[in-house]
């Protein structure tokens, strides 16, 4: 082999290099995703439970938080492992394990008020965070499981600690085994 | 005649059908007890009408329902409601409340039970009005109520009903049974059927492997000279009776993903339905009973029963000569797509066609199955009738990829089995499929519950924060009226 | 009474994987006998030591991945590979290259992507490959088949297979029993601008309807082939495509210059066309998926052999063309997913 033909080989090589790597950082521009919808991508992963346990006032802002690298993708507990797994997938980053500080993963649960004990104080009313309790002054109040996260907000205000959170009752997820006659 | 089989693939099996179909139709005796299950298969349950203790007779509604996917419930036989109380049950899950009847031995029927008059003079809505209250439901297998397929046919303008004949399961032959002895009426309730699903024509399809039914329906059709009343013969393939690829079959249409027989002009009855609409049709008779096939190595005598709905299992077991040998599992339904049930104190429901027990003799091979890693064989794809590729469903299975599952079409999987029937590496694929299912299901219940809760969270907090300015708003009001003007000089501003 | 409460299916057709492997096998005899009858037993000296090794290598792979050995061992997939492998490399090798490349083809060929079923690349060819390319002088050297008229006997093959197997120098004692093979020679010879016709006559490459000694291996292979596809075992798609790809370009060939191109039957029956066809190409793992698919997959083997056959550097190019096919694998996948029964296509 010519030292012609060696030198054109690494000029060709190089070329291609210079060229994919303004190509690649030219599409890496164009794909930078804006903020705001880095927030939505990552808040869609969130389960919107909107319990606070990840020390910000619901999920939007944690995924706020996440976006401007604020906090970590460790703390959100009802989301669990496989959220942190897709936060982590998302933002290309290594997944681990929750943060244990943030409290650690609960069986699904749906508040249930004892209807007996409720004095219809109306206290847990705003705090809960997706509206899921109904009731209005001195009446009895009641959760709409179906609505309910299981955040648990609801629970300090009460005045006489009637509400409690039970298993979500079986889902009517009924798969049915198609049959051939 | 003949046509050919028009979808993807199937497989002729091994049919096992003599074992039940030499003899004619056992008429069962009434039984001590009957055990009515709510939940008749489709994953829906009516709600009782009686109570504990109230005398029923023969046809007496015991259960009503509003839901399109439950179907209504009668006493098979009079004598006294003993419990209603959450049972051991054929469906998914394995239990449903029950409603159970202990018999009094007298034939008594209920006042309502009167023939109708003239069927011919109601109208379609008329007619499915009357079969839902009849709790006429698929006796294919399915279970699904006879009047809402029937209304989804007529929104639909579906032109053809497809009598489903095809009975392709291994093991099954009690519509066999009941074309052979029972064929006019069979054609009977087709016609009425025909008409209250607004159809203008009817094709009866029958696998190519029963010539004695063939036999019959042919005569029976003849008696009624309808040009638009024809018979098929279509070819033995498993699984030539499962609804889209029946259609397909006789029609050469494909029913589209997602969609119903209907989108694509067909309404699929199981004749035995048809049977059992003739027999409300001349007797005012709701479904009371059905006929079941009891087979399998372990039993003494496989045979068809015609049995009440509600029928122990073990009383079935006992009128085929009562078990034989070590039987190991109960399935309700054939060997490809049966239920294995916990025990034989469950009552037989509408959508029971099969009663098969089963030794190592017929279920060996699988007892016996060691998974191995999948060789990609193809094997599996070739036999598909959906004409997935089981194979790439399978690693997507494993690895829970749900967009990749959506996409390879684990929805359009009919879960008949065969690709877990040839499998080599002997995978439990179809389950690992239902399973899929299942999960794609929760997920999707899961995002939907996240996005609710998400908007009501906004909304929550939007009030919260209006609730808060108008707070404010109001008390910045008060301030400046109990204020006087310029006693402060910041104030003016406002 | 209480029962068990499995999910359907609850039959199956009990065509497990040993038992395929078990009739890979069976079908392999013919292949066998002819072998051993032409070229003397280094077949079978070839096929223990490949067994031998294939199990040694598999158990201590699965060792080493941390799996339990035994059910691996018995699905008998790893035979299939020490089979296809010892019938491909020539029956005068010295052990240790059988011993050698059937180890490559279990560890590289198939446990480095992950065992049974992950494998991209056709194990056996794997290991035939690498020991063509690092040793072509003894991967060239075959015994000169029964068939060529000479005064050789039978006895006299087994003892030369033998001492070739042990890795004695051949060339000093049995000089005229060895020789290129068919398709080697008739390269060779092109490349000395005889035309075909006068190669041929001279007899000792080919006889009526193929080459010498590989005719017969080829016939049995062929019929063993077809009892696999009679029992499903195998499916027609790959190796009719195989021998259309192989054949098709041959015949127009042939048509076109007798002088120097091969014909159909001849590229039929010589070098390892049959064994390819029916058990190399066929290998499911590393195969294309869908039927459609696999036509193509074996088209495009036929077609790539006769192509290095007609001009590259190799006289039989069947285990590259498999190889190359199997690069090729993902991309027809891609584009031959079957349509989904009631989606527009
Ligand atoms: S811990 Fe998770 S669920 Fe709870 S508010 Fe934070 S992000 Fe939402
Ligand atoms: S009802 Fe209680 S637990 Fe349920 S969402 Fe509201 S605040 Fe949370
Ligand atoms: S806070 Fe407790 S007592 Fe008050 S309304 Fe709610 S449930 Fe009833
Ligand atoms: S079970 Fe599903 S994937 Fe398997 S063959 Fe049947 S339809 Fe195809
Ligand atoms: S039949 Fe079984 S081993 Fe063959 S490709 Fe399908 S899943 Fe894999």
């Amino acid at each position: 082999m010519s030292t012609d033909a060696v030198v054109m080989a690494v000029l060709v090589a190089a070329a291609l290099a210079v060229t994919l790597g303004v190509a690649l950082g030219w599409a890496a521009s164009r794909i930078e995703p804006d903020a705001d919808s880095l927030v939505e991508r990552i808040d869609a992963l969130l389960p919107q439970t909107q319990c606070g346990q990840c020390r910000y006032p619901g999920c939007r802002p944690y995924a706020a938080a996440i976006a401007a690298g604020a906090a970590e993708i460790d703390r959100c507990p009802p989301g669990g492992a496989a959220t942190v797994r897709a936060l982590a997938a998302l933002l290309d980053r290594p997944p681990r394990p929750l943060d244990p500080a943030f409290g650690g993963p609960k069986p699904a649960r749906v508040a249930w008020i004892d209807e007996e004990r409720c004095i219809g104080c109306a206290r847990c009313l705003p705090a809960c965070p997706v509206d899921a309790i109904v009731g209005a002054p001195r009446q009895m109040h009641t959760v709409i499981a179906a609505q309910c996260t299981g955040c648990e907000l609801c629970l300090p205000p009460c005045p006489v600690d009637c509400i409690e959170l039970r298993p979500v009752p079986a889902v009517s997820l009924r798969y049915r085994q198609p049959r051939a006659a | 005649m003949a046509a050919r089989s028009r979808f993807p693939a199937g497989l002729a099996l091994d049919t096992h059908k003599q074992q039940a179909c030499g003899t004619p139709i056992v008429e069962l005796a009434l039984p001590a007890q009957v055990v009515l299950a709510l939940d008749q298969g489709t994953g829906y349950g009516a709600e009782p009408v009686v109570a504990v203790g109230a005398a029923v007779a023969m046809g007496t509604l015991v259960a009503r329902t509003d839901h399109p996917f439950a179907s209504a419930l009668h006493a098979p036989l009079a004598g006294t409601v003993v419990a209603i109380e959450t049972r051991a049950a054929a469906v998914a899950g394995g239990r449903s409340v029950c409603i159970v009847i202990a018999g009094d031995g007298s034939d008594r029927v209920d006042d309502g039970v009167t023939p109708v008059p003239d069927a011919d003079a109601l109208s379609p809505d008329e007619l499915a009005q009357r079969l839902r209250a009849a709790g006429i439901a698929g006796l294919g297998g399915a279970g699904f109520p006879t009047a809402t397929k029937l209304a989804s046919a007529r929104d639909r303008r579906a032109q053809t009903l497809l009598l489903n004949g095809a009975e392709c399961e291994p093991w099954i032959c009690c519509d066999d049974a009941l074309m052979r002895s029972a064929a006019d009426d069979v054609v009977l309730g087709a016609l009425i059927l025909r008409r209250a699903a607004g159809a203008v024509r009817c094709v009866i399809a029958i696998e190519d492997d029963k010539p004695a039914a063939i036999a019959a329906v042919t005569g029976a059709i003849g008696r009624r000279r309808d040009d638009a009343l024809t018979l098929e013969v279509i070819p033995a393939v498993y699984p030539q009776g499962a609804e889209r690829q029946l259609v397909t079959t006789v029609t050469g249409v494909e029913v589209p993903s997602g969609g119903l027989p209907a989108d694509a002009g067909v309404i699929c009855q199981n004749v035995a339905t048809a049977a059992a609409v003739a027999r409300w049709a001349t007797s005012g008779e709701p479904l009371l009973s059905r006929v079941v096939t009891v087979t399998g190595s372990g039993v003494e005598r496989p045979c068809n029963v015609r049995a009440p709905i509600g029928t122990p299992l073990a009383a079935l077991i006992a009128a085929s000569g009562g078990y034989r040998g070590t039987p190991l599992r109960l399935i309700a339904g054939g060997s490809m797509t049966g239920r294995a049930l916990p025990s034989d104190e469950v009552g037989l429901t509408k959508a029971m066609n099969c009663v098969f027990v089963a030794t190592r003799d017929d279920i060996g091979a699988r007892l016996g199955a060691v998974e191995l890693p999948c060789i990609r064989c193809g094997d599996c794809a070739s036999v598909c009738p959906a004409g997935l590729l089981p194979q790439q469903l399978h690693r997507a299975a494993l690895a829970d990829a749900h967009d990749a599952l959506r996409d390879l079409g684990v929805r359009d999987c009919i879960d008949c089995g065969l690709c877990d029937y040839v499998c080599p590496s002997q995978i439990p694929l179809a389950d690992r499929f239902r399973d899929a299912k299942r999960r794609l299901d929760e997920a999707a219940a899961t995002a939907q519950k996240a996005a609710d809760a998400r908007q009501r969270h906004e909304l929550h907090m939007r009030r919260l924060q209006e609730a808060a300015t108008a707070e404010h708003r109001a008390f910045e009001d008060v301030r400046r009226r109990v204020r006087q003007p310029g006693d402060d000089p910041t104030d003016g501003a406002d | 009474m209480r029962f068990d409460t499995s999910p359907a299916p609850h039959v199956i057709a009990g065509y497990t994987v040993p038992r395929v492997m078990f009739q890979v096998l069976l079908a392999l005899a013919p292949a066998g006998i002819a072998h051993v009858a032409l070229f003397g037993p280094g077949l079978l000296l070839q096929l223990s030591v490949a067994c031998v090794t294939a199990l040694l290598a598999e158990a201590a792979a699965l060792r080493w991945r941390g799996r339990d050995a035994a059910p691996a061992l018995r699905d008998g997939s790893v035979l299939v590979t020490a089979f296809l492998l010892a019938f491909s490399i020539p029956p005068l090798l010295p052990w240790w290259l059988g011993a050698l490349g059937t180890a490559l083809a279990v560890l590289l060929g198939k446990h480095v992507f992950g065992g049974l079923g992950q494998n991209p690349f056709n194990p056996a060819m794997v290991g035939y490959a690498i020991l063509l390319v690092a040793f072509p002088a003894e991967m060239t050297r075959w015994p000169v088949p029964m068939d060529v008229d000479g005064t050789r006997t039978w006895s006299e093959l087994a003892r030369m297979s033998f001492a070739g197997f042990c890795g004695a120098d051949l060339a000093a004692r049995w000089d005229g029993y060895t020789g290129a093979t068919a398709l080697d020679s008739i390269r060779n010879g092109l490349g000395l601008r005889y035309t075909l016709p006068e190669l041929l006559a001279r007899g000792d490459i080919a006889g009526t309807f193929g080459a010498r000694g590989f005719a017969w291996i080829n016939l049995a292979a062929l019929a063993g082939g077809l009892y696999l596809v009679s029992r499903r075992i195998v499916r027609w798609h790959i190796p009719v495509a195989v021998l259309g790809g192989l054949l098709v370009p041959s015949f127009i060939a042939h048509g076109l210059d007798p002088g120097i191109a091969l014909g159909p039957t001849l590229q039929a029956f010589s070098g390892a066309t049959m064994l390819t066809a029916f058990f190399i190409a066929t290998d499911p793992v590393s195969a294309a998926t869908s039927d459609r698919g696999r036509l193509w997959y074996g088209a495009g083997i036929g077609l790539i052999a006769w192509i290095i056959r007609t001009w590259g550097g190799y006289p039989d190019g069947c285990a590259f063309a498999v190889l190359l096919m199997n690069l090729a694998v993902p991309f027809i996948d891609r584009y031959t997913v079957p349509r989904i029964y009631g989606r527009q296509p």
